[in-house]
């Protein structure tokens, strides 16, 4: 009995913390890519979850034809959000760096309130609900559908980042922007690229959790926190301990909540994230920073 | 700068109730303007010290029966050495990372609030706070809370201002713009961090328990995660680093929605918007953005006059 009770938590946590990672990467593209942290990134994931909704049932698209529809908007959500807010900032210091994102995405949180009203609104899954089972735990198709689309989102990453020109030019610019700058990279248009990779990544995360947990104009905010502490126990990397980092959150906080309390589930995350920036804010796997004066 | 706001004297009714608050908000955009303006550390979960001081106010003096006038300080005590304890670890972010470390400390301390019922009440709040008394006079009215209230904010204002002119405040100043050369110069950067972080939480304590008093009522609602953001409204619009820019930002968010009497849903939109273009055209706040702007303006009249 209660191995298959942690079994079903550790199951659940897999697929919440498949979401966590992809959110997290997205919060890594934009860092490794601009040294901001996109406070706003939880709200692409909302637009992802709404603008599915709302293609499926004023459009009447089917559902292969809604999702790219979402995610095409919310990367135009994206590409407008760097044009108008980042791009512009006349005094990039941190502080006006995080006020800015912050009031981003109070911007586009409220918008949402606006279109879609404060109801949470479910989207079908995608291929019917019949529970699978596997061991004495189950787990229902969507779960499958959220894992093996975040493999398929890593490894287009991983192949992206790598392999390609612009993947390396991004890459390039992470590691030190002038010099990036001096070989001939644009490097506004990196950046540019950074938030369209990252709300596009951002959508899909919240188009496949949708079915699940439901979606409304303030997901974003508990999601983009979460994944914020999934990309820092990876260390803030665009790949794989990103990807763990996400897991083990995912699978801590439901074991969490699942044997401890579930009240408290939110709070679990949280102080993950306050232990790990306490005691090693470069993540699990990556190296100390070193701050130039 | 010597700034002396002489309260007005306002007929009674509902404008005393939003002055009330405004006092309020501004002892709290106060607080957060010493731990950002001047000692430019990032907070998003001040909300969390204001809950904490009115919670642990209103259980004293519901629960335990203590005095309110011994509640508060209790209350400012125990947050202030809360706020020092994890001030030490916390301070030692930067940046982004700091953000995020107090933004989940305050959701930490929110959901606490929700959860915990047996003392709080939960969602539900907790009722029946009694009012201040003094010298046998209660504070059970809008027009005696906005006296107490605002006495209390001008004595914080005073404290500010007399702090930021001191060396403590350069030491902060020196702290924001170079920690490293601040501590080359011989400021404890570490330990005067922390101090701020807990006179800050002490301030916006002090301020929760005299909302709780004020308000005999409180719930978890009040000091969420939207509220932290309120205040970090307050202080960017108002001007980082300036007290009077405080009460300005307080004062135009507290009476904002007001005038805004009808769209009750927008204002979070309106805050967004707020932030946007403030930290965009406008990064010293409206107390410096003003008088610049009167300045343009002056000196585009001056030459035209002359050609």
């Amino acid at each position: 009995m209660q191995f298959d009770q942690i079994l079903q938590y550790a199951l659940s946590g897999l697929s919440t913390g498949a979401i966590y990672a992809l959110i997290g990467i997205g919060f890594s593209i934009i860092y490794n890519a601009t040294g901001i942290i996109n406070f706003a990134q939880g709200e692409f994931v909302m637009l992802g979850g709404l603008l599915t909704l709302s293609s499926l049932e004023l459009l009447k698209l089917p559902l292969w034809a809604a999702i790219p529809c979402a995610v095409a908007v919310s990367t135009v959500a994206g590409i407008l959000f760097e044009r108008l807010a980042i791009r512009p900032l006349r005094q990039p210091t941190p502080i006006n760096l995080v006020i800015i994102t912050i009031g981003g995405s109070i911007l586009i949180r409220g918008l949402a309130m606006l279109v879609w009203g404060k109801d949470t609104h479910a989207i079908p899954p995608f291929s019917g609900d019949t529970p699978i089972a596997i061991g004495g735990a189950t787990i229902l198709p969507q779960h499958l559908w959220i894992l093996g689309i975040t493999l398929v989102t890593i490894l287009i990453n991983k192949v992206y980042f790598y392999h390609t020109i612009s993947g390396k030019a991004m890459r390039a610019c992470s590691y030190n922007r002038r010099a990036a700058g001096l070989v001939g990279i644009d490097v506004k248009r990196m950046v540019l690229f950074s938030f369209i990779i990252s709300s596009a990544m951002g959508a899909v995360a919240g188009i496949i959790v949708a079915p699940l947990t439901m979606t409304a104009y303030d997901v974003g905010v508990m999601l983009g926190l979460k994944g914020f502490c999934a990309a820092i126990i990876g260390g803030m990397s665009s790949g794989i301990s990103t990807v763990i980092g996400g897991l083990i959150l995912g699978v801590l906080e439901s074991l969490g909540a699942g044997l401890i309390s579930s009240g408290y589930k939110d709070a679990i995350a949280f102080i993950i994230l306050l232990l790990i920036l306490f005691i090693r804010p470069q993540g699990l796997f990556g190296k100390a920073d070193s701050e130039r004066v | 700068m010597l700034v002396i706001v002489a309260p007005p004297l306002f007929k009674g009714g509902y404008l005393m109730n939003v002055l009330v608050f405004v006092g309020i908000n501004t002892m709290l955009a106060i607080a957060l303007n010493l731990l950002l303006g001047y000692a430019g550390q990032i907070s998003l979960g001040h909300a969390g010290f204001f809950g904490l001081g009115a919670y642990l106010s209103g259980i004293l003096t519901t629960t335990y029966g203590l005095n309110p006038w011994a509640a508060m300080p209790a209350a400012a005590g125990v947050v202030g050495c809360l706020a020092g304890l994890i001030g030490f670890p916390i301070l030692k972010l930067k940046g982004h990372y700091l953000a995020m470390a107090t933004l989940g400390l305050g959701i930490i301390i929110y959901i606490v609030f929700n959860e915990t019922v047996e003392f709080t009440g939960g969602p539900s709040g907790l009722s029946g706070i009694p009012n201040l008394q003094l010298a046998g006079i209660t504070f059970d009215s809008d027009v005696k809370n906005y006296y107490l209230i605002w006495g209390v904010t001008l004595a914080v204002m005073l404290f500010s201002l007399n702090l930021a002119n001191s060396r403590v405040g350069r030491a902060l100043r020196a702290v924001h713009d170079s920690e490293v050369a601040a501590q080359v110069l011989g400021v404890n950067s570490r330990i005067l961090k922390v101090q701020i972080f807990a006179l800050s939480a002490v301030i916006s304590s002090l301020a929760g328990s005299l909302y709780a008093h004020t308000m005999t009522f409180i719930s978890p609602a009040s000091f969420g995660f939207n509220f932290s953001i309120e205040l970090l409204t307050m202080v960017v619009i108002g001007g980082l680093g300036s007290v009077f820019g405080s009460f300005l930002g307080a004062a135009l968010l507290t009476l904002l929605p007001e005038f805004l009497r009808g769209a009750n849903d927008y204002d979070i939109i309106i805050y967004g918007a707020l932030l946007v273009v403030m930290v965009m055209f406008m990064p010293g706040g409206l107390v410096r953005g003003i008088p610049a702007l009167f300045r343009k303006i002056a000196a585009r009249k001056g030459e035209t006059g002359h050609a």
